[in-house]
């Protein structure tokens, strides 16, 4: 498998700087998760920040605090770790906020064979799986702000570009697309926006408010 | 997108005084060694790696005392008082010692390390945020790194670090702006001048590493 849609180096910085809305950090941990090459980026940006912590001035603290660390650290219980599943299509980060694998998602019809699920995340974003039957196309729509989609099963095309398992499509207001998923298996995307998506056609404008897209 | 240009053998030069990264290194040429280290300096990763195999709670201590004030004002600067400040660094000094299983100083420093704990914890005490983090990669046998790689990680960043003090004052008050929560995603732009290709190889190499033990 081969990635060639990497996140940007600006998103990967404010993920470092953990300026992201939730909704886009699980876009980008879960690609990072399937993507070495941006793995060792985000490696990058944060000895970036590991050095402003290194360079920054020292706030005194208190002489009791290394004592009521170590009583910390004594009543601490060992965590788990977040190490890849041992089979299926999600990525740790995705399967914790799903529950589960691909058969663990709670879907909702959109309609034409479309199906999405909206992850709970913190408000200002959101992030929701999209299931789109083999050879179908995404109603024509714009954005108003920004749309960050990774390809987990499937393969989608929007005119510009060919985007496969692990790729990533972020397009911004500036852009309009259309994707088409490729004949074969449904495409099943994770898909993060910071404002509602604008269709360009009258129907799904109409139905926009009840599908919360 | 990234400057990679920048001449990175300048630790000696007067603009890394005021270094990013900790006091410029001595290093001499040494017959059978490449360098060796000829100022006291502590090695924090030998440090936390007593933590995690030994327990060592001499060596927790000197991480803490290092750490710990630094940690309480880089969130203090993010936006926390002092007493918030001062108990999330406590629980990132904690939560670095419950974690240093998965520390690889082949692949970060010390202080790389703790930043992206503190950061963590710092979206979750001050936004109430969940933080999803990528897969862990977990230690394969014999994938220990061996010191050599340890070392020059640290070299590495000690490089960037004095590569980040030369930076134009603006350019550098924008990066820490950036860490610090005063910028919007949208604000945060790639072009920060900043030489990554570097530290980018020797982060690649110790993740070659790991898969290689991984398969």
């Amino acid at each position: 498998m081969t990635i060639k849609h990497h996140i940007s180096d600006s998103l990967l910085m404010a993920y470092s700087a953990g300026q992201l809305p939730e909704a886009f950090n699980l876009v980008v941990a879960t690609h990072i998760s399937m993507c070495d090459e941006c793995r060792v980026a985000l490696g990058a940006f944060d000895a970036v920040g590991g050095l402003l912590v290194e360079s920054t001035d020292e706030a005194a603290v208190s002489d009791a605090a290394l004592d009521a660390t170590l009583a910390l650290i004594a009543a601490q219980k060992p965590v788990a770790d977040t190490r890849a599943p041992e089979a299926g299509i999600f990525p740790a980060p995705l399967a914790a906020y799903v529950g589960g694998d691909l058969s663990a998602v709670k879907w909702r019809s959109l309609g034409m064979g479309v199906r999405q699920a909206i992850l709970p995340t913190e408000k200002g974003a959101s992030v929701r799986l999209l299931q789109i039957p083999g050879g179908q196309a995404m109603p024509d729509h714009g954005h108003r702000g920004m749309e960050l989609t990774l390809v987990l099963q499937g393969a989608f095309s929007d005119g510009v570009g060919r985007y496969n398992r692990g790729d990533v499509d972020a397009e911004t207001e500036k852009t309009q697309h259309t994707p088409v998923a490729e004949a074969g298996l449904p495409c099943i995307c994770l898909s993060a926006t910071d404002a509602p998506l604008r269709f360009t056609g009258f129907i799904p404008r109409i139905l926009q408010p009840l599908f919360k897209i | 997108m990234m400057l990679e240009g920048l001449t990175l053998d300048k630790t000696d030069a007067p603009g890394a005084a005021l270094s990013y990264a900790r006091p410029a290194k001595a290093l001499l040429p040494v017959r059978g060694r490449s360098f060796v280290n000829v100022q006291d300096e502590v090695d924090w990763a030998a440090l936390l790696i007593a933590v995690r195999d030994r327990q060592d709670k001499t060596a927790f201590a000197m991480l803490f005392r290092h750490f710990a004030p630094r940690i309480k004002a880089f969130l203090m600067k993010s936006g926390a008082n002092a007493a918030l400040a001062e108990e999330c660094a406590q629980d990132v000094m904690a939560t670095l010692w419950q974690k240093s299983h998965l520390f690889d100083p082949a692949r970060a420093s010390v202080a790389t390390w703790v930043f992206t704990i503190a950061r963590n914890r710092r979206i979750d005490a001050l936004r109430k945020s969940r933080r999803p983090e990528p897969e862990d990669l977990p230690w394969g046998p014999e994938a220990e790194p061996d010191q050599s790689e340890a070392m020059e990680m640290q070299q590495e960043t000690d490089r960037l670090g004095a590569a980040l003090a030369q930076l134009p004052a603006k350019q550098r008050a924008l990066i820490e702006r950036a860490y610090y929560g005063d910028l919007t995603h949208s604000e945060i732009a790639a072009e920060t001048g900043l030489p990554l290709g570097t530290i980018k190889s020797r982060i690649r190499l110790a993740l070659d590493r790991l898969r290689h033990h991984m398969t």
